[in-house]
Order: structure tokens, then C-alpha cells, then sequence
């Protein structure tokens, strides 16, 4: 059965909660064809996102997942301002999965940068995909939802749409558009004091042509940008109505328990169920290319009968291989002159080669899982030739695509149903498609909605890992203590492009990349490439500071002349962290600073030891410059949540390999930060009136720097392995503080 | 036949005695408000009470709580009804998560929630110490400082 365009949207409003239209910003045919064959009664679309209806009652749609980020409110923020509505009349929808509503404008800001993530062209393709591919996204991650689509189709919407309805009243009063003001969701002739509602004006302005240029407001006329709104999504999150993909229930559901290949590669040799099939409610075993699973009427069932069956896969190379072997191949990798260039500065080795002294460090920090608190799930409903599906994602157009494929259905008659994520962090982006493969392969057998949930174990055991990655650095200094050359030679794959450069005036660098495949499958996780390389780098400049006999933020301040925007976070975030003064007995500062998804983040880390001698992080202070806020507290919001999310892996995060699998199994042996070892955080937002920063991401960076150079001061131990909770610091002398 | 009263309802489930109370909930009442998050009592997420008693509901069979009393998220602003004046949906403790604007994805708030308000139930003026150790819930978008300040608001109050 095919369905209509019509029919989808109609079936997608019962989750969604309204009939919605998109179309890229100011693109004439998709608007009126919007109009044309999807307004209902008396709503219209006036530009790409916003829909006013006579009431004056305004829809903001959101092509973003909400994952705790605000993007829901963010976004409409943007577009409200420009609009200038009354953030009262607004009413905030999460965007449908259709083409319509594909976010890929956000590919054009990454290209500005230094290149396209591989989270949206895939690991091995990153090169071969062009941006025109790239387009037809509706991916929310690289910390792009407010800087690229906010900055590009949400404030162009809303400005856009507000000329529309001035032209429409100025043409119904028979007056000049530049006598016509707006305010509060009303378009106002001053000289004759009369005044139209967008509502009234609506059915006219949506017959007009979008303008194809618009005017943003200056900062000055920002009426909603720039306040700490309340998040739309926080109501139902306090009160259990929120709606995530692991959620979706009907009567007549069935679950999945599935047990995923140990070592990653391998496929399913046998099943042996016993009487597995008897037990109550278990409908099904089903056996796939790499896994089994368990089909009941109940999760619980599922997963208490998979535990009953027995299976075998296939041997592989990989069945003995451990993380020792892995970081011994890095090391290989890395000694051998098989290497690509990053980054070329003048002439490192020759430096080097002429140096009065050479300082070397080798780092290395370990594979990481994402452990988002809503395990992996998807659940799948085929049915009459359509295919829908309810999963947590942060690409809902990839994965309607992904399931239709899989299911044999076109795009046309795929459905996707969003819902919030329970954290994302990467795990859910393009590419990272084990669960969404098994569950639909698993809905095909029935013609009812069944939903595959991973356990904790399957999710921890199952996921694409942040890669492990070793660095080998060199540092030389010339006859006057001054350094002269970075060396830096690291295991791939590199993720996102200019991670591993540096912002400090050293006259040679030679930064390139060797490889550091392994049979671990990786993808993104929160900051990408930027988590490993700036726990390496920040912490090496820190090893050339104390080599230089400098302090390691003055040191930093000398080098970065030619970055006043770094030069002011240090500033602000070391005074208000009282660098340089008093600090109570046995605590010590740490500082860094990194540039990541176009904001620039200090850190300074007050830390000292308990009385285990573990490592205690009292309090992180915090500057970002993201260029300015649009909405000031989830600017805070986010700086703390990567901070809490840098530490837990600063701290415990290791996913261990041992015979080929996963060691880890669950929170006590991947352990979190939890109350206890939360920080004080103290954020400084730096206005520069720079173009907007990424939030989600950047504050995770400079964090485990930031903790292990105070850890240094406080105990003479360079840790340049991660975590910190393999170290043993109980014999620790500080170092004379300079 | 399991037996126990959730958020003021007698409920009578045709289900095996081991089954945790989360799968309960969830699968077979189908209030998905409580969450399953790691299935050993390790990330609270899953925490409800019974009898006013904070629980992780994810390994606790449903013949532990025969003929007791249960409140989940859904039901807390009723349970602590009169606590939050200002909107008598919500409970003082939901109220203060949306003026601090603690949650992020918010997965993990309903267990968080469910745990701050048995602390306060029996502790109304908690230390440091007190939340350090009593609320040991995972929140893998780092809502703790904001947690704590939200907790700090109610004791003072």
C-alpha cells in the first residue's frame, strides 16, 4: 500500500502533536508547495519553520533532537526574536523527519571550518562524500544546532517571515513598509496608530515570495536572544510524562533481548534454546548473521530466556587480541615513518636535530563508551508494505532511510516517530547502526511493533567506542631555554580535522598521523578527536612551561600573543579561580585551554588528594567565549554537563579489551562520577560578538588537562596515561610552585 | 497473582513473582515514567518508593512488595500534595527542578527526583555529606551542581 504525502503527515501528527510542514529557508517552490497541499484550515506557513494561525498562536518546528542540550527552546528563540514575537505566543514542535525538514545547512558551516566531521560522511568516506550529499540531514551533533542551523534558517525564518507580514499590512493600509514597525507578535503603523496581528495578516503573507535577503537584528534589538529563557522540555522531564524512545508501548508489543557477536566482526555459528521456547511469553528465537535473539511479551521475559540460550560464534584473529596488544601496535605504528602530514611549520626535525635540549612524552588514553542513560532501543512496527519506527537518534532522516532499506520499503512509506534522547553523546549519530539493524530485521517476523532493548551490558559491550589513541611528543628548546619545535606524531583515524593543532606560537611543528585501526569499532563521542588531543597537548605544553621554568599560565599567555581570544578565557577563568593566590593546604590549580566547535574554553581545576590518595576535584572554573549567549543558561547548563562528562573519564573511563571483547559490563566497572565527586563549577561566559560557538561539546576538552596539570603540581606525577584511577600518587612530592 | 497499590490504585497482575517492579511498571501497567537504565541497582534510574522509602525498582521482585504501597513519578505531585502551593501539580521538589532547570535529557530525573524527595522526607535539612552519600544516582549529563543547589533551595525552605 502506498501511502499519501498527506496520509504520512497525518499519521506522524498523532505522535508528533500537529500537522507540520517544512522547506528550507526561503526557497519560493517548497513554499508554496507547503501551502498548497499541507496547511489545514486556516494556518499558514509564512517562511520555513513557522507557522502562525488567526489566533495569533505561533509554531516554531525545531529540525533538532532534544537531548538535553535546550535546542528546543534555543532555536525558537532565534526565530521568535527575528520574528518579533511575543515568546508567549510561541509554541515549540519537534520538526517531522522529512525532507523537507533536513537541517544539512549545518555541512556549509562545518565545511567553513576545517573540514566535515566524519560523523556525517562515515569513517572510511570521509573524503569521497561531497557536501551535496551531505545536505538531505537532519543530524543534530558537532555542536552545530544554534551556531549553523540557529544562525542560518532559524533567525533567516523569522526575519524573513516578519518582512512578509509588514509588506501584506503596509499593502492593506495603503502605506509605505518603512513606516510599519513591529512588536509582540503585531505589525504596527505608528503615524496612524493602527495595528494588525501576524495571525490576521497570515493567509496573505504566505502568498508571498520569501524575500532572498534579509536583515538580522543587531544585538542592540535583541528582545528574546540574550535571556535565560526556561526550557520547553523541562516540564514533562519532572514529571515522568516525557516521551523517549524507550518508551513506546502498545498493546500488543512485543520485546527483544539480544545478544550481539562478543568479539566485534564475528557471525552466529549455532543456537542450542533447550526449552527456552516453553517458558511463558516467549514467542520467537531468532538467529541473525551476528547475533540472537529472544522475542517474548514482555522485556523482562526476553531477557531472563536469553540468558538460558546457548550460542557460539565464529573464531576470529581478534578472540586473543587485548588492549596491550592494540596500544603495542600503536607504538609500532608510530615508530615507523609510514605517517600523514597534518601540520608542517617550519622544520621540526631540523630543530630538533639542533637543539640543547629535547624533552619527549609518550601518552595514551583508552577506548571509551558512551553510556548514554537511555540504553540502545528501537522499536519497529511493519506492517502493509510501511515500515515505522520509534528510536532516540540524533539522525532522524538516516535512520527512516536505514529502516526502510533494511525493512524493504521506500523512504515514501517509512515513518519515523521522534521522541527525546536519553543522551546522546555521539553514540547516536549516523553510522552507529547495530540496534536499528537488528530490531527492524528482528520486526520483520511479525506484524506487530516490537521493541529490541540492549541491556546495560549489550549497550556498554555493543557500542562505537571513542577511539584509544597514542601520541608520541618532542619538544625542543634552543640555548636559551626557549622553545623552538612541536613534535607530535599520533594514532589515527582523525575525526575531526584540527583537533591536534595548537594555538601557541612555537616557530616549528610537525604534527602527523599514523594508523590506529583496530578491530574496536569508533565513531564520535562528545568533542571527538578533541578529548584524546588536548588531554595530549595541554598537557605537554604544561610539560614545556615547567621545562621552561615558566608558570603554566604565563607561559600560555607568552605563546598565544596572536590569540587574544584565548589569551582573555585564561584571564578571566584564572582570576576568578584565584590563580596565583592562597590555597588551602594540599590543593593545587591546574589550567587549560582549547579550541573546539568554534568556542574557544579555559579550565582551571582546583584538586588535591583524599586520604586514599585518590584524586579529588574541588571545584572547575570556567571561561567560554561562544561568541555571545542566546540563551544564557543553557550555555551554563552545557559547559557543567561536559565538564561532569570530561571528568568521569578523566577519572575511571576505560573500556578494556580482552580477548578480543570488551571487558566492562556495567556501571560498577565503568564507573561514573556521581554527587560525591562533582565539582564546584563556576561558568564566565566571554561575550566577544565573535560568530556563535558550539556548546554541546567544547568544555569536555580542556578538563582532564586542566585536573592532571594541578595533579602535577600537587604531586610531582605526570600522568600521561588516562584514566587517573590506574595511578597510585601516595608517593607524591609537589613541585615548587613558579 | 501480584498484589500492591501504585500512586493510590489497587493493582492485581497475572505475573511471575520475580519479576522487578520496573518491568512491572513499565511493561505490564505501561507507566513508563520509571526508567530502566543499567538492571542492577547501580544508577538509580529506576528508583521509586514503597512506602514512602526510596527503591531501585529494577532488581526488587514484585513479591517484595506484596500489598505495599508504591508511588512512582507520575504519582509523586498527589503523594506530596499541598508541598508546592505556587502549583499543586507538581511536588516541592519537581517545583525546585524547574527553577534550578536541572534536568538536561532528563532520563535520569524521575530516579533522581523519586531519591531527593525520600532524602528530604526523612532528612528536610541535609549536608553535603548526607546528599554525597544518599544520593548516589548516575546523571551522565552532569546535573549534580545544579542537583545540589535545588536540594539546598528546599532545605532552606
Amino acid at each position: 500500500m502506498k501511502i499519501s504525502r498527506r496520509r504520512f503527515l497525518l499519521s506522524s501528527a498523532v505522535v508528533g502533536g500537529g500537522v507540520l510542514i517544512g522547506y528550507s529557508a526561503l526557497k519560493p517552490s517548497k513554499h508554496r508547495r507547503a501551502n498548497a497541499e499541507l496547511a489545514t484550515g486556516e494556518e499558514r506557513y509564512v517562511t520555513s519553520f513557522i507557522k502562525i494561525e488567526p489566533n495569533n498562536k505561533i509554531t516554531v518546528y525545531v529540525p533538532h533532537s532534544e537531548m538535553g542540550q535546550g535546542v528546543h527552546t534555543s532555536l525558537p528563540m532565534m526565530a521568535a526574536d527575528e520574528l518579533d514575537a511575543a515568546w508567549e505566543d510561541i509554541t515549540v514542535e519537534q520538526a517531522p523527519a522529512i525532507d523537507m525538514f533536513a537541517n544539512g545547512e549545518l555541512v556549509k558551516g562545518f565545511a567553513g571550518e576545517l573540514g566535515v566531521p566524519s560523523f556525517l560522511t562515515g569513517i572510511v568516506s570521509a573524503s569521497a562524500t561531497s557536501i551535496a550529499e551531505l545536505m538531505n540531514l537532519q543530524v543534530t551533533g558537532g555542536s552545530s544546532s544554534v551556531r549553523f542551523t540557529g544562525e542560518s534558517s532559524m533567525r533567516t525564518a523569522g526575519a524573513a517571515a516578519r518582512q512578509m507580514l509588514i509588506e501584506c499590512a503596509a499593502n492593506r493600509w495603503g502605506v509605505a513598509a518603512v513606516e510599519c514597525s513591529t512588536q509582540l507578535t503585531y505589525v504596527q503603523h505608528n503615524a496612524s496608530g493602527r495595528s494588525l496581528s501576524y495571525g490576521e495578516l497570515a493567509a496573505d503573507a504566505a502568498l508571498l515570495e520569501p524575500p532572498t535577503d534579509v536583515t538580522l537584528k543587531h544585538p542592540s534589538q535583541f528582545t528574546i536572544m540574550g535571556k535565560a529563557i526556561s526550557r520547553v522540555d523541562i516540564p514533562a522531564k519532572v514529571d515522568g510524562s516525557a516521551f523517549y524512545g524507550i518508551d513506546a508501548q502498545s498493546e500488543d508489543m512485543l520485546y527483544a533481548a539480544i545478544r550481539l557477536a562478543p568479539v566485534f566482526g564475528t557471525k552466529l555459528v549455532s543456537v542450542d534454546a533447550g526449552d527456552v521456547l516453553s517458558r511463558r511469553g516467549i514467542k520467537r528465537i531468532i538467529e541473525l548473521e551476528d547475533s540472537v535473539a529472544v522475542v517474548a511479551d514482555s522485556y523482562w521475559r526476553a531477557k531472563e530466556a536469553l540468558k538460558l540460550v546457548k550460542s557460539e560464534f565464529e573464531s576470529s584473529d581478534a578472540d586473543t587480541t587485548s588492549s596491550a596488544d592494540l596500544f603495542a601496535g600503536f607504538e609500532r605504528s608510530l615508530s615507523d615513518d609510514n605517517n600523514s602530514k597534518v601540520l608542517e611549520i617550519g622544520d621540526a626535525d631540523a630543530a630538533i636535530d639542533n637543539a640543547a635540549d629535547v624533552i619527549e612524552g609518550n601518552y595514551t588514553v583508552p577506548y571509551l563508551a558512551h553510556a548514554a542513560m537511555e540504553p540502545m532501543n528501537c522499536t519497529v512496527h511493519i506492517h502493509d508494505n510501511i515500515a515505522e519506527v520509534w528510536t532516540s537518534t540524533q539522525d532522524a532522516l538516516g535512520i527512516k532511510a536505514r529502516v526502510a532499506k533494511i525493512a524493504g520499503v521506500s523512504e515514501d512509506d517509512a515513518i519515523f516517530h521522534h521522541s527525546y534522547l536519553g543522551g546522546g553523546f555521539g553514540r547516536r549519530l549516523p553510522f552507529n547502526w547495530n540496534v536499528i539493524d537488528h530490531a527492524t530485521l528482528i520486526a520483520k517476523e511479525f506484524d506487530v511493533p516490537v521493541k529490541t532493548v540492549m541491556s546495560r551490558e549489550d549497550d556498554m559491550q555493543q557500542d562505537y567506542y571513542r577511539p584509544a589513541v597514542a601520541s608520541n611528543f618532542k619538544a625542543a628548546f634552543d640555548d636559551n631555554g626557549i622553545v623552538q619545535a612541536w613534535h607530535n606524531r599520533f594514532t589515527g583515524p582523525i575525526q575531526t580535522p584540527g583537533a591536534s593543532h595548537i594555538p601557541y606560537a612555537i616557530p616549528n611543528q610537525s604534527i602527523r598521523v599514523v594508523d590506529g585501526d583496530t578491530h574496536v569499532p569508533i565513531a564520535a563521542w562528545r568533542s571527538v578527536d578533541h578529548s584524546q588531543q588536548t588531554f595530549f597537548t595541554e598537557s605537554f605544553v604544561d610539560e614545556i612551561a615547567h621545562r621552561s621554568g615558566k608558570n603554566p599560565y604565563q607561559f600560555r599567555m607568552e605563546m598565544l600573543a596572536d590569540h587574544p581570544r584565548h589569551r582573555k578565557v585564561l584571564e578571566v577563568a584564572a582570576e576568578a579561580a584565584g590563580y596565583g593566590q592562597n590555597l588551602p593546604e594540599g590543593h593545587a590549580l591546574g589550567i587549560a585551554v582549547q579550541e573546539s566547535f568554534g568556542s574557544i574554553v579555559a579550565e582551571v581545576a582546583e584538586v588535591s588528594l583524599d586520604s586514599n590518595n585518590r584524586p579529588v576535584v574541588h571545584k572547575v572554573t570556567c571561561a567560554i567565549d561562544c561568541g555571545w549567549a542566546v540563551n544564557p543558561d543553557t550555555v551554563e547548563a552545557q559547559v557543567e554537563s561536559g565538564i561532569i562528562y570530561g571528568l568521569t573519564a578523566a577519572l575511571y573511563g576505560e573500556i578494556s579489551i580482552e580477548n578480543g571483547r570488551v571487558a566492562q559490563n556495567n556501571f560498577p566497572d565503568y564507573e561514573m562520577v556521581r554527587m560525591a565527586d562533582a565539582p564546584e563549577i563556576e561558568v564566565h561566559i566571554v561575550e566577544s560578538g565573535e560568530e556563535l560557538g558550539g556548546l554541546g561539546e567544547p568544555s569536555t576538552p580542556p578538563l582532564a588537562a586542566a585536573v592532571s596539570n594541578g595533579l602535577y603540581i600537587l604531586t610531582g606525577q605526570r600522568v600521561r596515561a588516562l584514566p587517573f584511577k590506574n595511578h597510585d600518587f601516595s608517593r607524591s612530592t609537589p613541585i615548587a610552585q613558579v | 497473582m501480584a498484589t500492591f497499590n501504585v500512586n493510590g490504585v489497587e493493582r492485581n497482575l497475572d505475573i511471575e513473582p520475580e519479576m522487578p517492579l520496573l518491568w512491572a511498571l513499565r511493561d505490564e501497567l505501561g507507566m513508563t515514567g520509571t526508567k530502566f537504565g543499567c538492571g542492577i541497582a547501580s544508577c538509580g534510574a529506576c528508583t521509586v518508593h514503597v512506602n514512602g522509602r526510596a527503591v531501585r525498582s529494577c532488581v526488587t521482585p514484585v513479591s517484595a512488595v506484596e500489598g505495599q504501597e508504591i508511588t512512582t513519578i507520575e504519582g509523586l505531585a498527589v503523594v506530596a500534595a499541598g508541598t508546592n502551593p505556587s502549583a499543586p501539580d507538581l511536588s516541592a521538589v519537581q517545583q525546585a527542578w524547574i527553577d534550578h532547570q536541572v534536568p538536561q535529557c532528563g532520563y535520569c530525573q524521575s530516579g533522581m527526583i523519586m531519591a531527593v524527595s525520600s532524602l528530604l522526607a526523612t532528612n528536610p535539612n541535609p549536608s553535603d555529606a548526607d546528599i554525597d552519600s544518599s544520593i548516589t544516582n548516575v546523571c551522565r549529563c552532569g546535573s549534580y551542581p545544579r542537583v545540589r543547589k535545588a536540594i539546598r533551595s528546599l532545605a532552606i525552605a
